[in-house]
C-alpha cells in the first residue's frame, strides 16, 4: 500500500476573472518511508499538491489516497481525524499557537487525540530533546528564534507518530545554519523512525537531502527523479 | 476533563487575556449591565411588593372567603357562618400563617358637624394584625387601636376625622342596615386615629370590635368575610385550591388577583417591564460582546486555520469561541452580582422618594421605596446573560469553525 497515491488530480482557482490551473492531471505514488521533495518555481503547484495530499484542500477532480484511504470518500470530520492521527504538518510560517508554550504546542495534537497526560509528557520530553530544544519547553513562541520555532513545529509534527509528514517551505524563514540543522533532523527522523516526508521547496540545498525529487511546472509533473542525497554543511 | 476539552479550555482562557485592555472594557460593560439589571429588578420588585402589599392591606389578605352573593351585593344579608370543620382545619394549618373573620358593611358615620359614607369593619384586632390589615401601633397617631373583639370604641382615619371635624374621645353615630333592611344605628366613642400611607384608606375605613357590630346588626356570630395569608402573595394560586376544597361549594374562595384584577395585572406589567428592561440592556451588551468575539476571531484567523489543519474538529473551534465568551460572561456576572449585592444592601432600609411622593401614591406606593434584592432576580439575570450571551457568540463561533484552513493559514 502506498503512503500517498494521486491519480489525475486537477485543481483550478479563480483569480479575478481568469481561471488559474493549480494542478493538471497529476499522478504520483509515494511509498512508505520515502523522503520526497516537490520542487518547482513559484506557482508551479507544489503547495497546492501538498495541501491536497494533506486533506486541507479538495481537488476539482481525480483521486488521492493517503495510507490507502480515499480522501474524496471521507467527510469533513473524517478528514480532520485523518490529519489529526496520520499526518504531521510543518508550515512555512505561523506554525505555532502563540499563547501556548513550546511544550504545550508539541502536546497540542496529542491532547486533541486524547493521549493520557503521563504518556504525553514522556513523548514531549523525548521529541523536544530530539530536536535540540531541551530546556526551552516553557518558552512561548515569541521567546524562541525562527529556527527554534520551526523545531517546535517539527517536534509537534512527529510527536504523535504520524505516517506522513508534509512540510511546506520549512526553511524559507531560516538562516542557512538553522535550515541545515532542520533538514538533518528530517533526514534522521526519516531514516531512524521510517516517517514518510514530503517537502515542498524551491531551495536546492533542501532538495539535496531528498532521495527523490518531483519537479512541477504549471501544475504538471515534469520530472520525477531518484537521486543520491547531498547534504548542505552544518556549522 | 477530556484532552480536547482541556486544551480548548486552556486556549480560551489565555486567548481572553491576549488583548487584556479590550477584555477589561468588555468585562466592565457586562458587569455594569448585570448590576443595572439586578438593581433595576430590585427597585421594581420593591415597588411592586409595596404596591401589592398596600393593596392586600386594604383588601385584606391574599385570599378571601365569602358568601357567593357577597361580591355582587356586599350587604349584611349576604353573610356567612363562622368557619368550622374542614375549613377551620385548613385555615389553622400551613401554608396559612394568619387568618381573620370580620364583619364588613357599608355605613354612614356622622359627627356633630358632618356625615360621610365609610366601610365599617368589625374585627378581632389580634387576628387582623396577624393578617397585616389593621393599623400598626406606629400608624396610630392618637389614642389606641381596638383591644379585643368586644371593644365598642371606634378607630378612624386621621383624614376622615378632619373631614368630620371630630377627634379623639368624641362620639360619632354609626348608621347601617340589618339583614331585614332596617336601619341599625348606635353611638360610638372615637378611641383612636390612624395614619395610612394612602390618604384614601384613612377616609374610607373605620374600625370597631366584631362583637358590638354583630350585635348592632343582629347577625349573631355570622361574618361577612374571611381573609387569609401565607405571606407569599406571588404563589397564592398554589394553596388557594386546598382552601376552596375545604370551604366547599357553598362558599366562594377568591385570590387577591381575582378580587383586584387591576392589582394582579399591575404585578404582571411590572414583571414584564423588568423582563423588557433586561432584554434591552442585554441587547446593547450583546453588540459589544459580538464585536469583541468577532475581533478576536478576525485577529486569529491564521491560528484557527492552523488548529484546523492539525486536526481540530470544527465543533472544538466553536467550543473554543463559546468558552471565551463564557469566561467573559461568568467573570462579568460574578462582578456584576457582587456589586449589585453591595450597592442594594445599604439601600434596603429605604430610599426617600418624598420629592415624587404624590406620583408614587397614585401607583399605590408610599414615599419610601424599599429595594427588594431577590436571589430569583439574580438567578434570572444570570440566566438571561448566559443564554443570550452564548446565543450572541454563536455567530462568531460559527464563522470561525467555517474558516477554510488553507486560506486562513495563508492570510496576511
Amino acid at each position: 500500500m502506498q503512503a500517498v497515491m494521486c491519480r489525475a488530480v486537477c485543481r483550478t482557482f479563480h483569480q479575478g476573472e481568469s481561471l488559474v490551473t493549480g494542478l493538471d492531471h497529476v499522478d504520483l505514488d509515494i511509498a512508505p518511508g520515502e523522503f520526497v521533495c516537490l520542487s518547482g518555481p513559484s506557482g508551479s503547484g507544489k503547495t497546492t499538491l501538498l495541501n491536497a495530499i494533506g486533506a486541507l484542500d479538495t481537488p476539482d477532480s481525480g483521486e488521492i489516497s493517503v495510507g490507502g484511504q480515499r480522501l474524496d470518500q471521507m467527510s469533513k470530520t473524517q478528514l480532520a481525524q485523518l490529519r489529526l492521527h496520520r499526518i504531521g504538518f510543518v508550515f512555512q510560517a505561523y506554525n505555532l499557537v502563540p499563547v501556548l508554550t513550546a511544550r504545550e504546542n508539541v502536546e497540542f495534537v496529542m491532547q486533541v487525540q486524547g493521549v493520557p497526560n503521563a504518556e504525553r509528557r514522556k513523548v514531549v520530553d523525548e521529541v523536544l530533546a530530539a530536536v535540540g530544544l531541551a530546556g526551552l519547553e516553557d518558552r512561548r513562541p515569541t521567546q524562541l528564534s525562527g529556527g527554534q520555532q520551526q523545531r517546535v513545529a517539527v517536534a509537534r509534527a512527529i510527536a504523535s507518530k504520524p505516517d506522513l509528514v508534509l512540510a511546506d517551505e520549512p526553511t524559507a524563514n531560516l538562516d542557512s545554519q538553522s535550515a541545515a540543522q532542520l533538514m538533518a533532523l528530517f533526514e534522521e527522523l526519516n531514516s531512524e523512525r521510517g516517517v514518510t516526508f514530503v517537502i515542498a521547496t524551491h531551495d536546492t540545498r533542501v532538495m539535496g537531502y531528498a532521495r527523490r525529487v518531483v519537479r512541477l511546472l504549471d501544475g504538471r509533473i515534469v520530472a520525477d527523479e531518484a537521486q543520491e542525497p547531498h547534504r548542505m554543511a552544518v556549522e | 476533563m477530556s484532552g480536547a476539552l482541556s486544551v480548548t479550555a486552556r486556549l480560551a482562557w489565555r486567548n481572553l487575556w491576549r488583548n487584556h485592555r479590550r477584555t477589561l472594557v468588555m468585562l466592565l460593560a457586562i458587569s455594569i449591565g448585570v448590576w443595572a439589571m439586578i438593581f433595576m429588578s430590585a427597585l421594581m420588585r420593591g415597588m411592586t411588593d409595596q404596591m401589592v402589599r398596600n393593596g392586600l392591606h386594604t383588601l385584606p389578605g391574599e385570599l378571601q372567603i365569602h358568601n357567593p352573593a357577597y361580591r355582587d351585593d356586599p350587604s349584611v344579608a349576604n353573610d356567612m357562618a363562622w368557619p368550622s370543620g374542614a375549613l377551620l382545619d385548613a385555615l389553622d394549618g400551613p401554608p396559612v400563617v394568619a387568618w381573620a373573620a370580620r364583619v364588613r358593611v357599608p355605613a354612614m358615620i356622622s359627627s356633630e358637624r358632618d356625615s360621610r359614607g365609610v366601610t365599617l369593619l368589625g374585627v378581632d384586632p389580634a387576628s387582623e394584625r396577624a393578617l397585616g390589615s389593621a393599623p400598626t401601633d406606629e400608624e396610630i397617631t392618637a389614642g389606641r387601636f381596638l383591644q379585643g373583639p368586644d371593644d365598642d370604641g371606634i378607630v378612624l382615619g386621621a383624614a376622615l376625622a378632619r373631614k368630620l371635624d371630630t377627634g379623639l374621645g368624641k362620639r360619632v353615630v354609626i348608621m347601617s342596615q340589618d339583614p331585614d333592611n332596617n336601619v341599625a344605628d348606635r353611638g360610638m366613642r372615637v378611641v383612636g386615629l390612624f395614619h395610612s400611607r394612602l390618604e384614601g384608606t384613612e377616609e374610607r375605613y373605620a374600625w370597631t370590635g366584631r362583637e358590638p357590630l354583630q350585635k348592632l346588626l343582629g347577625i349573631g356570630t355570622q361574618v361577612s368575610e374571611i381573609g387569609a395569608t401565607a405571606h407569599d402573595y406571588r404563589h397564592t394560586d398554589r394553596w388557594a385550591p386546598s382552601i376552596a376544597a375545604a370551604a366547599g361549594s357553598s362558599l366562594a374562595v377568591e385570590t387577591w388577583g381575582e378580587l383586584d384584577p387591576y392589582l394582579g395585572s399591575m404585578l404582571r406589567v411590572m414583571d414584564g417591564f423588568s423582563l423588557v428592561f433586561m432584554a434591552v440592556i442585554f441587547t446593547i451588551l450583546s453588540f459589544g460582546l459580538v464585536n469583541t468575539l468577532a475581533m478576536a476571531v478576525f485577529e486569529r484567523v491564521r491560528e484557527i486555520g492552523l488548529m484546523q489543519a492539525l486536526g481540530m474538529q470544527p465543533g472544538s473551534i466553536v467550543a473554543l469561541v463559546l468558552l471565551e465568551s463564557m469566561y467573559l460572561l461568568l467573570l462579568g456576572l460574578v462582578t456584576g452580582n457582587a456589586v449589585a449585592w453591595l450597592s442594594i444592601r445599604p439601600l434596603q432600609s429605604g430610599i426617600d422618594l418624598t420629592a415624587v411622593a404624590e406620583g408614587m401614591e397614585m401607583m399605590g406606593v408610599g414615599t419610601t421605596l424599599y429595594p427588594a434584592l431577590s436571589w430569583i432576580d439574580m438567578l434570572f439575570s444570570t440566566a438571561v446573560v448566559v443564554v443570550l450571551g452564548l446565543l450572541a457568540s454563536l455567530l462568531p463561533a460559527w464563522r470561525a469553525a467555517r474558516l477554510d484552513p488553507v486560506r486562513a493559514i495563508n492570510q496576511t
